[in-house]
């Protein structure tokens, strides 16, 4: 343990990484606890997203019979949940904690709950409880079932037992941990507004809070997603990439009779690209409530193309 | 005799589904061992959020031996057919069977005897069956079996199962089976965090104690007692009163295994928020129950939350949490609220017009004008202000476009008349945007204030008539709309306020609204002429079928109320025989309040004497009429001639004929209906004297045919009160 004796030397730096006092320390500890266990620590995606799980760490790897254990944080991207700053709770650009592990193992819910150990909740002092939550994505054409997990009457994460991706069975089923890092943190700090979490864990003249960090991305991303955002070229970008999807998912299969595919991820990175665009579409309030059904439709045979294409490389588990 | 115990432990289970898995776990395995022929003497079932478990009494030890007789061929039958019975009764050899005779002679009998298996092994094949079609409303795969086909589901992942089968007096043994890879045993856990230790269980009484001794509360009636108690003993404690909720409870009671009940608070600035709506955000995001003073009976800055543990500080650190996350809760529900506060009622309305009420009928924009016309149309007729029915039509839908009544849809109407009282709205207004939503259900209250019942009723007809107009009836078990309720709704605010409605005119011109409005749903024909013709037959036919629903509502009702359903037959049947145009239109039965002062009118007089024989006699001359129409070919109606008439008797009730019928014409028309009845009663000395002198079927025929029509007078006559031909008895 060197690196527990580093800490113990330099008491100040310990502190900085406190996961209740520093939003940072907060991740490192649950990259900490999951690497420990036997996660691959991913990067996030380089791509707008709405949910961790559409990460092709979750959502292409929950396909197929090979195992599979991560863990990432990703940025998520909710253009409709923007309040230009001024929502102390609500963000339309936020982070997730993703943990993917497949097959579920036995312990999961025990994994869980000493991973909430390892960022300072004490199950001896706190109420943690699995409440009911169905998890349903009809654009990824995914469902499962599982909780929202509540501390002290708060949601803190969201677990769920895949079934079903992208219109397939899951064989054999994966669990996800999704943590909502904010609201976590807000939890563990004490704090009432998003914007004063305490983002690097120090208290003097160089503590970096998260308004700091991201206030201005809020007010300035609200309003391009409501006001501004170009939606002609939005819709044009909407057709280009269902438009590439389709192309490379047709140019990929090696053979004619479809056994083996080469482009299943250029592919899926063109369907999260058309997700992200109608979400933001969504925001700017020009998708009728008819037509929203058939944007979310579209997406949906995208996915599900691509998860068909998936279970036919070799991560796939494609013989 | 032995009991047995089984006890399914899993992730935690979905608090609405609970008790009824205990009851199917129940009713699955008791079935299943009655039908393998062990009788048991008692069974109970209870659930946790982490277990179902099962208790069976009085289990016999063993099944009953079977003897089976399978009759074969006759003695001497060809090789062949004995074969093929030695071979169905599984005997060797010919020997082995029995000869028994019978009227045709000998024939071969083979009697098995089936000895009875241990129940134990006949236990350890039922529960993987019950366990591998347990009816969950959605269940799931999980883990690395999940990847093979067939694996078991469950409603979230399986960890063990106990199952213990022995007489109370000793060990008892663990029933071998194994459902997907879990083996039954007889160890089992508590609590997950105050005894996650694994715990060997024998019988029921030892298992229940053990779990208790675990930090498990295994009966969820006890545990829901638990948190009312110590809810209640806190709370009136401080000097407050607990606000009761059952459902809330029995949610509750799913989530802990352990109940500890603690108190929070919140700011007491918050209290300037409606109680409904501080009660609805602390019950559904936080499942805690709310508080009032018992002096004022407001609510109070504090909050009842269940927790499942007994933290080691006494609970502090979760009342805080709980206290920010409804804090958090509270200043939501008090922006929306003030954001609503904002945006008068009526500047909303233009929203409306974006919003389709259904895609047949048009914009909600165009329901509130057509509610707001029949609000207005209806306002003298129930004594209320027009300009104010109009007004309060206008609002009340209102604050569905308002942020408190989207997050809370339950609290719709009420948010109305708070938003509508806020801006100064006449107090009738007010109460119309709350009440006009009433009666909701069997138990609710009737709006009483004349706005309130225009709107209402404005507001339930054109919910009925658009709908019959694009022909959405309820069919059977479906009702997606609730059609059944809003004409309940109307006949119970017609009833209770005694109004005088005439339900066919309301809904013909309000059908023709409904076409005026979107012609598309009737024009379909060539020229306006024809349409309008066609719409017309249309409107008076779907016109004609919302109210025999209605006639079908009121029965319900009515016999529900104890009120016979023959006697609302007899009622009614007056005005189907106006439908069919054989009298005046006026006496088509629409005028609900009408038909139940006839119905309550003719029940008494049923209970008289008079009634009773008078009720005889019609019956009797209706049945001789029968008879002889039947016979004859003809009917016998059209007006007696009085210079045929031979006996003093036949005169005699032939004035009385003319009496009851004028008097009971003139008290009908001033809707006297007792005195009617009481007309009716002068008829029955004369009918029974009638019976007893006269023959009817005399040889002079035009004498016979005269009588025959004087019956049929009886019968007329008594159609100024009710068809007695419908009444039983």
């Amino acid at each position: 343990m060197a690196e527990a004796d580093l800490l113990a030397r330099d008491s100040s730096r310990r502190d900085n990484l406190d996961p209740s006092r520093s939003f940072q320390g907060l991740i490192l500890a649950l990259q900490r606890y999951w690497a420990d266990w036997g996660c691959v620590v991913l990067q996030p995606y380089d791509m707008e997203v709405g949910a961790g799980t559409f990460h092709p760490a979750t959502t292409l790897r929950a396909l197929g019979p090979k195992p599979w254990n991560a863990a990432y944080v990703q940025p998520s991207r909710r253009p409709k949940d923007g309040r230009y700053g001024e929502n102390p709770n609500r963000l339309q650009h936020y982070y997730q904690f993703q943990v993917i592990l497949k097959p579920s193992p036995p312990d999961i819910q025990q994994l869980y709950l000493n991973s909430l150990k390892a960022i300072g909740i004490d199950s001896a002092v706190h109420d943690i409880r699995f409440v009911e939550d169905d998890w349903e994505s009809p654009t990824l054409g995914a469902w499962g079932l599982g909780w929202e997990c509540w501390c002290d009457g708060m949601e803190v994460s969201q677990f769920t037992y895949f079934q079903q991706v992208a219109g397939f069975e899951c064989a054999p089923v994966a669990g996800e941990l999704t943590y909502g890092l904010e609201r976590l943190a807000m939890y563990v700090q004490g704090v009432d507004r998003v914007y004063d979490l305490n983002f690097n864990g120090r208290d003097d003249d160089k503590r970096v809070t998260y308004g700091d960090v991201f206030l201005q991305a809020e007010k300035e991303y609200s309003r391009h997603n409501f006001e501004v955002a170009d939606t002609a070229m939005l819709f044009e970008q909407f057709k280009m990439a269902e438009a590439a999807c389709q192309k490379y998912l047709a140019a990929g299969w090696a053979d004619g009779d479809k056994t083996r595919h080469l482009m299943a991820l250029p592919a899926y990175d063109q369907c999260i690209k058309a997700s992200h665009v109608f979400n933001l579409l969504d925001a700017r309030g020009v998708i009728s409530v008819t037509e929203r059904q058939s944007y979310i439709l579209r997406v949906r045979e995208l996915a599900k193309a691509c998860g068909a294409a998936w279970l036919a490389t070799e991560a796939g588990g494609a013989g | 005799m032995p009991d047995l115990l089984l006890e399914l432990f899993s992730e935690e289970i979905p608090a609405r589904m609970q008790a009824k898995a205990a009851d199917d776990l129940r009713k699955m395995v008791t079935d299943r061992l009655v039908a393998a022929g062990l009788v048991y003497e008692g069974a109970k079932a209870f659930a946790t959020p982490r277990r179902l478990a099962l208790t069976v009494h009085g289990v016999p030890a063993q099944q009953p031996d079977v003897k089976e007789e399978r009759k074969g061929p006759k003695v001497g039958a060809p090789e062949q057919a004995i074969a093929g019975f030695l071979r169905a009764a599984g005997l060797t050899s010919i020997d082995q069977a029995k000869v028994q005779a019978d009227k045709k002679g000998d024939f071969y009998v083979a009697i098995t005897e089936k000895k009875g298996r241990a129940a134990i092994d006949v236990i350890g094949e039922i529960v993987p069956e019950v366990v591998r079609t347990f009816p969950w409303p959605k269940s799931m795969r999980w883990g690395a079996q999940s990847a093979k086909p067939g694996a078991l589901t469950w409603v979230r992942p399986l960890h063990s199962i106990v199952a213990t089968f022995g007489p109370e007096t000793e060990e008892p043994d663990v029933v071998r089976f194994s459902v997907d890879g879990i083996e039954a045993g007889d160890e089992t856990r508590g609590h997950r965090f105050m005894a996650p230790g694994a715990i060997k269980v024998k019988r029921f009484d030892d298992y229940v104690a053990k779990l208790d001794a675990a930090k498990v509360v295994l009966d969820p009636a006890r545990r829901a007692d638990i948190i009312l108690t110590d809810a209640k003993n806190l709370v009136f404690a401080q000097g407050f009163e607990l606000v009761e909720d059952e459902a809330l409870l029995a949610e509750v009671s799913g989530l802990v295994e352990w109940p500890v009940v603690l108190m929070g608070s919140f700011d007491a600035a918050f209290l300037a928020i409606p109680d409904e709506v501080i009660r609805a955000t602390i019950r559904a995001n936080q499942k805690c129950f709310v508080l009032r003073d018992p002096q004022t009976a407001k609510l109070v800055n504090k909050f009842i939350l269940t927790a499942n543990i007994e933290a080691t500080d006494h609970g502090q650190a979760i009342i805080a949490g709980n206290e920010r996350v409804i804090r958090a809760r509270l200043s939501d529900a008090k922006f929306f609220y003030d954001t609503d506060l904002k945006t008068r009622l009526e500047d909303r309305l233009p929203k409306f017009e974006q919003i389709v009420f259904h895609e047949k009928l048009g914009t909600q924009a165009e329901r509130i004008a057509r509610i707001v016309a029949l609000a207005g149309q209806l306002a003298p007729i129930v004594g209320a202000d027009g300009a104010k029915a109009e007004r309060a039509a206008q609002l009340c839908k209102a604050d569905l476009l308002t942020e408190v009544v989207g997050e809370f849809p339950e609290l719709q109407g009420l948010m109305g008349r708070y938003y509508a009282e806020a801006q100064n709205e006449d107090e009738a207004v007010a109460h119309a945007c709350e009440d006009h939503y009433k009666p909701k259900g069997p138990d609710d209250l009737v709006p009483a204030d004349p706005v309130s019942i225009a709107v209402a009723l404005a507001d339930k007809i054109d919910t009925l008539v658009g709908f019959w107009a694009i022909d959405e009836k309820p069919t059977g078990s479906k009702d997606p709309y609730a059609l059944r309720r809003a004409a309940l709704g109307v006949i119970r605010i017609v009833l209770d306020n005694t109004l005088r409605l005439r339900l066919s005119d309301i809904m013909s011109a309000h059908f023709g609204v409904m076409a005026g409005l979107f012609p598309a749903i009737h024009a379909l024909g060539a020229t306006k002429k024809d349409a309008d013709a066609r719409d017309k037959r249309g409107h008076d036919g779907a016109s004609g079928d919302l109210l025999s629903f209605f006639a079908d509502r009121l029965k319900v009702q009515l016999r529900e109320q104890g009120a016979r359903h023959d006697l609302v037959d007899a009622v009614f049947a007056l005005g189907e025989r106006s439908a069919e145009g054989t009298t005046d239109t006026n006496n088509a039965q629409d005028d609900l309040l009408m038909i139940v002062r006839r119905v309550e009118a003719l029940g008494k007089f049923l209970e008289t004497d008079d009634g009773k024989n008078l009720l005889a006699g019609v019956k009797r001359a209706s049945n001789i009429l029968r008879i002889e129409e039947k016979k004859d070919k003809r009917d016998y109606t059209g007006a007696p001639d009085a210079s045929l008439y031979e006996l003093d008797e036949e005169k005699a009730l032939a004035q009385a004929i003319d009496l009851a019928k004028r008097e009971a014409s003139a008290a009908v028309a001033k809707e006297y209906f007792a005195a009617a009845m009481t007309a009716m009663a002068q008829l029955r000395p004369k009918v029974d004297a009638f019976f007893d002198k006269v023959t009817v079927n005399v040889d002079d025929k035009s004498v016979r045919e005269n009588r025959l029509k004087l019956l049929n007078e009886i019968r007329e006559a008594t159609r100024s009160v009710a068809d007695f031909s419908k009444i039983e008895g």
